[in-house]
């Protein structure tokens, strides 16, 4: 906007401040500032009175107080006489938990999906929007809600794994799924085990150093070296060679039946194995979405550009669509993981207890601090919000294309 | 070459053949759409599979489905161990699943009617084609659907309706003084007549009145069209404001704009309706006593309005830069250009967002049934459920609700993508 300097000898009116565009902008600042003040200030004003009137104030003093109450699923050590505070932190673990197996689920069916419903199958196509179309229309709460009752009522029950003739069975001996939650094999670390771990750890980097390495090859040196079997073989073999040399020094612990139910292994509970299955599937709806979107913004033009290179078509989706590609598929993609994580308070509904069913349900209902443990609540779920979106500027920036 | 060496010579054209079957009509389709390969092959074949078992599990399930007992285990009497859906729970309860279990019967047809109407209200906000002139009805309608919905004297939804048509006057006698001044004086009067109608309506309580109900007897699906119409409708004009405040010049109000946004989209809307449940009422005078379906609305248009915002902004900034500069070179002021320039092109690229935004919304009204409100969810989980003649009726009444929504969802983002085509303008 182009300033003009005021006319000399003009006098500065009352009237100016709202007629003139030099002032204006400041009144209606000052205006909207004041009235922000007044809000809170009334704001404020009621909330010291009813404290006062209901005798209670602003305190965070019970977050050490015993929490007596049990938390079924925990990741850290947790009793009854724990604090309200080790509960949060109980339940903050758990919504990660969920958020991160989540997020990893969502992706692998999402990405399947989206590429499928480009398929030039038919059938799969249109089963692919169905299944896409379903999700994406109803509610996520229907879901979890309706992934729970499936489980509870349809699959077996642990009495029926009984006897020789059981109605149920278990999957190699391994898993159980049973109505009352799955049951995994746990792997027990023993002595020596320290050092098969961590030649697996470094096996990894090993993978990144080896691909970076061939990469840096091939725009240098124009040398394609082969990436995907030497990085297979370098996730397996190290470990694996480590693990006999050291004695096998890690062992599974399988669950087992005993009397009504089972003992041993990894006990998964229902209500998180439905949140978890729920929160995926809705959430891969969309993902899929953005998938197929992604590779559709690729245009034509591009494969074919490089095919008349004479890239081989997996060489085409390596180097030229997918790189393309995922700059329009990672930003929807992240705040697809921030819906999935900001969803995952639905565990309530189930009974899973997550950050908003330990410090925003039990700890609310028991101590009758609704405003301190609903500001926190809010906090924490800013906090990852803000986190994944910092994350996702870093990304935005990375790839953004260089201009000059 | 002589002549008398060509045996034969063809003199007119042969008709043309038919192709071979394989390249051509439903073979070729099948067998490029269905078998193109090995991998193909496999991936059809286990569709198909799939596809038939589920087919031959929810057909004889919904074939024989009961329709007429009146609890569960008649259902289970008469199927007498066959598979079958125990659909009598439908049949029985459509009633509390669609208006809530505290609705009085005898008055299920005004909330019927302001649906039916909800259509007519709609359909020229929808439809570019339809009279102009049905706009007025739209404008009526939310006036038209409070009285039936929640009755009481027309009186209460009259008096606001005079209020803001007397403020619209004012505004439009005072719009040449500037557009702030008039604003001003237009929300004055509408508040004066307010204060003054409120005096008037509370003295003749009894003219035109509909039995009232109280909005805690509200519930069903209802509750949900309830909440996701009123909350997408109010959170439209919040939304505009505070895009248009959040690509304002003014640092101050920018950054109210900003803070607020970033906030409400940081937290689940979950927290945001323990916030109407239980707190809000700390922050309200003592003494008053809001509903607890207001306060829902008050957050529920909050979170809609701040995602909103982020959809318009998109627009906002997806326009060029040369427009601002027309509106600007044409000597419109800001209130001017924004309503006939800017606003109009902003809005139209951010129609599928918006629809988006809302078909979320709608979605997350379900969420109610946290706080034990009893939506459409919140009756099947709550009362229904655990009533014991339908104790375990699952696939029958979660199968309903997945309908119901689906259809109004689908059925919303399919009118946008045919939207989107309509709007398009270019490469046509």
């Amino acid at each position: 906007m182009t300033s003009i300097s005021p006319p000399r000898g003009e006098s500065f009116t009352l009237s100016k401040l709202i007629n003139d565009t030099r002032y204006r902008s400041y009144t209606f600042q000052f205006i909207a500032l004041v009235l922000l003040i007044a809000l809170f200030a009334y704001l404020g004003s009621n909330l010291a009175q009813n404290l006062r009137d209901a005798g209670l104030n602003i305190s965070y003093g019970f977050l050490s107080e015993p929490a007596g109450y049990d938390i079924n699923q925990r990741l850290i050590e947790y009793d009854s006489q724990s604090t309200h505070l080790r509960a949060s932190i109980v339940g903050v673990l758990n919504t990660l938990l969920v958020a991160f197996l989540g997020c990893i689920l969502a992706t692998v069916i999402g990405v399947v999906v989206g590429v499928l419903r480009l398929s030039q199958n038919w059938l799969i196509r249109k089963l692919m929007s169905v299944y896409v179309e379903i999700f994406r229309n109803v509610p996520v709460l229907i879901w979890i809600l309706i992934i729970m009752a499936v489980f509870t009522a349809v699959l077996p029950q642990p009495r029926d794994f009984r006897g020789d003739d059981a109605e149920a069975s278990m999957l190699w001996d391994a898993f159980a799924f049973t109505g009352r939650g799955f049951y995994f094999p746990k792997p027990v670390f023993e002595t020596g085990s320290t050092i098969v771990v961590l030649t697996f750890l470094a096996s990894i980097i090993g993978i990144f150093v080896y691909r970076s390495y061939a990469r840096k090859q091939l725009f240098q040196k124009g040398r394609l070296l082969p990436v995907f079997w030497p990085s297979v073989g370098l996730f397996f073999v190290p470990a694996v060679l480590m693990f006999f040399i050291a004695g096998r020094p890690i062992s599974m612990e399988y669950p087992s039946l005993q009397g009504f139910n089972f003992q041993g292994g990894i006990y998964a509970r229902n209500s998180f194995i439905s949140l978890w299955f729920a929160l995926s599937i809705y959430t891969a709806a969309f993902i899929a979405e953005n998938v197929r979107a992604g590779i559709l913004a690729v245009s034509k033009g591009q494969t074919e550009a490089a095919a008349s290179l004479g890239l081989r078509p997996n060489r085409i989706m390596n180097l030229v669509i997918l790189p393309q590609a995922l700059r329009i598929i990672i930003p929807p993609l992240i705040s697809q993981y921030l819906n999935l994580t900001k969803n995952s308070s639905l565990a309530i509904a189930v009974g899973y207890m997550d950050i908003t069913g330990t410090l925003g349900g039990i700890t609310l209902n028991q101590t009758g601090r609704a405003i301190e443990t609903v500001l926190l609540l809010m906090l924490f779920y800013l906090a990852i919000s803000l986190a994944i979106s910092a994350v996702m500027n870093v990304y935005n920036n990375a790839v953004k294309l260089k201009e000059r | 070459m002589s002549k008398s060496d060509i045996a034969f010579v063809r003199r007119e054209m042969l008709p043309e053949k038919a192709p071979p079957a394989t390249a051509a009509g439903p073979i070729k389709w099948v067998r490029d759409n269905l078998f193109p390969g090995p991998i193909n092959t496999v991936m059809t074949l286990l569709a198909i599979y799939f596809i038939y078992q589920i087919v031959s599990g929810a057909m004889p399930w919904f074939l024989n489905g009961v329709w007429t007992t009146s609890s569960l285990a008649e259902c289970r009497e008469v199927l007498q161990g066959a598979t079958g859906g125990c659909f009598s729970v439908l049949t029985e309860r459509w009633n509390q699943l669609l208006f809530g279990f505290q609705y009085p019967s005898e008055q299920y047809w005004r909330p019927t009617l302001a649906f039916v109407l909800l259509f007519v209200a709609v359909a020229p906000v929808l439809f570019v084609a339809l009279p102009r002139k049905l706009l007025i009805f739209t404008g009526l309608y939310p006036f038209i659907a409070f009285w039936l919905i929640w009755g009481g004297t027309l009186l209460v939804p009259l008096v606001a309706l005079i209020g803001l048509i007397v403020g619209y006057v004012v505004f439009l006698r005072f719009e040449t003084k500037g557009f702030a001044t008039a604003a001003l004086t237009g929300v004055v009067a509408v508040v004066l007549v307010w204060w003054l109608g409120g005096f008037v309506s509370a003295a003749a309580s009894e003219t035109l009145a509909l039995t009232p109900v109280p909005s805690r007897d509200m519930g069903g699906f209802m509750l949900n069209m309830i909440l996701g119409t009123v909350c997408v409708s109010l959170s439209l004009p919040f939304g505009i404001l505070l895009a248009l405040g959040r690509q304002s010049d003014m640092p101050i109000i920018k950054w109210i704009c900003v803070i607020f946004i970033e906030f409400i989209r940081g937290v689940p809307l979950i927290t945001l309706l323990f916030v109407a449940n239980v707190v809000l009422a700390y922050f309200l005078p003592p003494g008053s006593n809001f509903d607890l379906i207001l306060r829902v609305i008050i957050m529920i248009t909050m979170f809609a309005s701040a995602y909103i915002a982020e959809v318009i902004r998109g627009g906002l900034a997806a326009l060029p830069r040369g427009q601002y500069e027309a509106a600007d070179s044409l000597g419109l002021d800001y209130a001017q250009s924004m309503r006939l320039i800017i606003l109009p092109q902003a809005l139209k690229i951010s129609i599928p967002g918006i629809v988006n935004v809302s078909v979320g919304l709608f979605k997350d009204t379900t969420l109610v049934s946290v706080i034990s409100m009893f939506d459409l969810v919140g009756m099947i989980r709550g009362p229904i459920l655990a009533a014991t003649e339908w104790n375990g009726v699952y696939w029958e009444l979660w199968g309903f609700a997945v309908v119901l929504f689906f259809v109004v969802c689908y059925g919303i983002s399919q009118y946008s993508q045919w939207l989107e085509r309509q709007l398009q303008r270019d490469h046509r």
